[in-house]
């Protein structure tokens, strides 16, 4: 068994690895027009906001914008910096490129969860998901991808030559591992509710609004999710990797043409893919808008496709979060960057982990949840005057005997 | 399939094994063991250990390479290494007998288990999961939570002592020079 899906699970024949390759081909398509537009999208609403008119010349309201830019790149003349190590050179543009679209996989992008239903759609006679691949890792799988997706920047910046690159690969590492360590802690909020890793299964436990996980979690952990995958995306306002002012252009200064057009495009389709996982794990993904019994019907439309109209406008919603962080915050200091991450997100989404892990074993003993979640409290509160005793304590050290490292 | 899955996983390995002593560029060996870490991970997908292969995949390729890879460009220690000068005399003869002593130890626990590794296992029986959880999960999380809670929480305590140790040490060092 590869898959849960149930169009692997027999022998293999012709009409399921046709299906699969369709899979494929439609996700990779979706994929980059998804880039294309989301890079029209976020320059139309910038200039927007900064009072400018943005692209406007190719095609209507520019949209073709970003195709121009990609044939223009194409066109340009492929440099190698003369000291740089040429192999791990011409690799890190593809392994920063090639994970931005194996994460899409795990996406459901669409189907009827309604109900308790699987999401499973009938294709060309072949009961599937609406999903490349559901693996029973489920979202480890996005985990262990973006983990990859460290070595594009960090050997981009390194195998350049120059110090540079070399200083914003090295800021951007220690940047994508630290707040790896959030982003798995507040995931693991959520899959302490839903109980399963497979996406589609997470997707099918947020069946009306009080069961979607930014509100059955608490909020805390969609909000810890939210800072640490904008810093794992290296997107405003952390975006320290390609500060112009510090370091001309970060990992990518000594990057042209295609090889630069890959960077850029993984860092968009990160976004993308990001946004995807934040609707998936939060916000029911492809389900629709329920209340109680009252369902927001889409009518004329069936309910499976119906489910990527919702995922779509869900995305839409967090793509435009993301320009706007862009629009509005200034970029961190590396201190603070280091600080919001080690001192703040790590512990909390610790502390909130473990409050909803005594509150599920309180429901499952029957023990009184209000007295279980008070005394979690205060256990936590303690724990939190003990770290900032010890802030204190090192901050004030610095102060007399000036810093160590 | 299988055994398909099984040659191109283990010529993964070896390469990635080869790579690691023979390329004389730290960050190239640290990439080749990333290519050997990620052959074992192919090998426990095929063995349906999905767990562990994404845990193999996040903490050795994604965490702990990534930190050998930093700490090499950190230190800037990524030039070819002269191997010609020694600071450990007797290092290379007790290397080569080490080596060769673990080779020997090795051979014999595959012919001695010669008998096993032909056998089918029946594999973990597990009562009916709902909803298509993982078993590799459920069955891995009752060991180490239940059954060998101590010796787990024991390990913890042993790496937090590792890391606190750490920094005191180089404390000290700085401590003293002062």
């Amino acid at each position: 068994m590869i898959a849960l899906d149930p169009l692997l699970q027999d022998d293999l024949l012709w009409a399921p690895l046709l299906i699969v390759l369709l899979k494929v081909l439609v996700v990779f398509v979706v994929g980059l027009l998804a880039t294309m537009l989301m890079v029209w999208f976020e320059r139309k609403a910038i200039a927007g906001m900064q009072n400018r008119i943005g692209p406007n010349k190719a095609g209507p309201f520019g949209i073709l914008q970003t195709l121009a830019d990609g044939i223009k790149l194409f066109f340009k003349e492929d440099s190698f910096p003369s000291r740089a190590d040429r192999f791990v050179f011409a690799l890190a543009p593809f392994l920063s490129f090639v994970p931005a679209f194996l994460a899409f996989a795990i996406i459901p992008l669409g189907g009827d969860f309604r109900n308790g239903s699987s999401g499973e759609v009938t294709l060309f006679g072949q009961v599937t998901r609406i999903q490349l691949a559901d693996p029973p890792i489920g979202v480890l799988f996005a985990l262990a991808i973006s983990s990859i997706a460290v070595y594009g920047i960090m050997l981009a910046g390194w195998s350049s030559g120059s110090k540079y690159p070399l200083l914003g690969s090295v800021r951007a590492t220690a940047q994508m591992v630290s707040y790896e360590a959030a982003l798995g802690l507040s995931l693991a909020c959520v899959l302490l509710l839903s109980g399963t890793l497979s996406t589609s299964g997470i997707v099918s436990a947020q069946t009306t609004i009080v069961d979607w996980h930014i509100i059955s979690t608490g909020i805390v952990p969609f909000f810890i999710f939210m800072i640490a995958a904008t810093a794992e995306l290296n997107r405003p306002p952390f975006d320290l990797v390609e500060a112009e002012q510090e370091l001309v252009g970060g990992f990518n200064t000594e990057y042209s043409s295609i090889r630069f057009a890959l960077f850029y495009l993984a860092e968009f389709m990160n976004t993308v893919t990001m946004s995807a996982l934040i609707v998936t794990l939060f916000f029911g993904g492809p389900q629709p808008i329920a209340v109680g019994n009252f369902v927001l019907d889409i009518p004329l439309l069936p309910n499976a496709l119906e489910g990527t109209v919702w995922l779509l406008a869900k995305i839409l919603v967090f793509l435009y979060i993301y320009i706007w962080f862009r629009a509005t915050l200034p970029r961190l200091r590396y201190d603070q960057l280091m600080d919001l991450g080690w001192k703040l997100l790590i512990p909390a989404s610790l502390g909130w982990f473990m409050l909803l892990a005594a509150q599920r074993l309180a429901r499952q003993n029957n023990w009184n949840i209000f007295v279980v979640t008070g005394s979690s409290i205060v256990v936590l509160l303690i724990c939190y005057l003990l770290m900032q005793a010890a802030f204190a304590r090192s901050a004030r050290e610095r102060e007399t005997q000036g810093t160590m490292f | 399939m299988e055994f398909f899955v099984f040659v191109c996983a283990a010529l993964m390995i070896l390469l990635g094994a080869v790579g690691v002593i023979v390329r004389k560029h730290p960050v190239h060996a640290a990439l080749s063991l990333v290519l050997t870490l990620f052959g074992v991970a192919v090998l426990f997908v095929a063995q349906e250990a999905h767990f562990l292969a994404a845990v193999q995949v996040i903490v050795y390729a994604g965490a702990i390479v990534v930190l050998f890879l930093f700490v090499i460009m950190l230190l800037g220690v990524d030039r070819v290494e002269n191997l010609r000068t020694e600071p450990l005399t007797a290092q290379r003869p007790l290397a080569i007998i080490a080596s060769l002593g673990l080779l020997g130890v090795l051979v014999a626990a595959i012919v001695n288990g010669n008998g096993v590794l032909n056998e089918r296992g029946s594999g973990i029986n597990l009562p009916d999961l709902q909803n298509g959880s993982d078993a590799n999960t459920v069955q891995l999380a009752e060991s180490i939570f239940s059954q060998y809670v101590v010796a787990f929480e024991v390990t913890s305590v042993l790496l937090v002592i590792a890391v606190v140790g750490t920094v005191l040490l180089t404390r000290k060092a700085k401590l003293g020079a002062k």
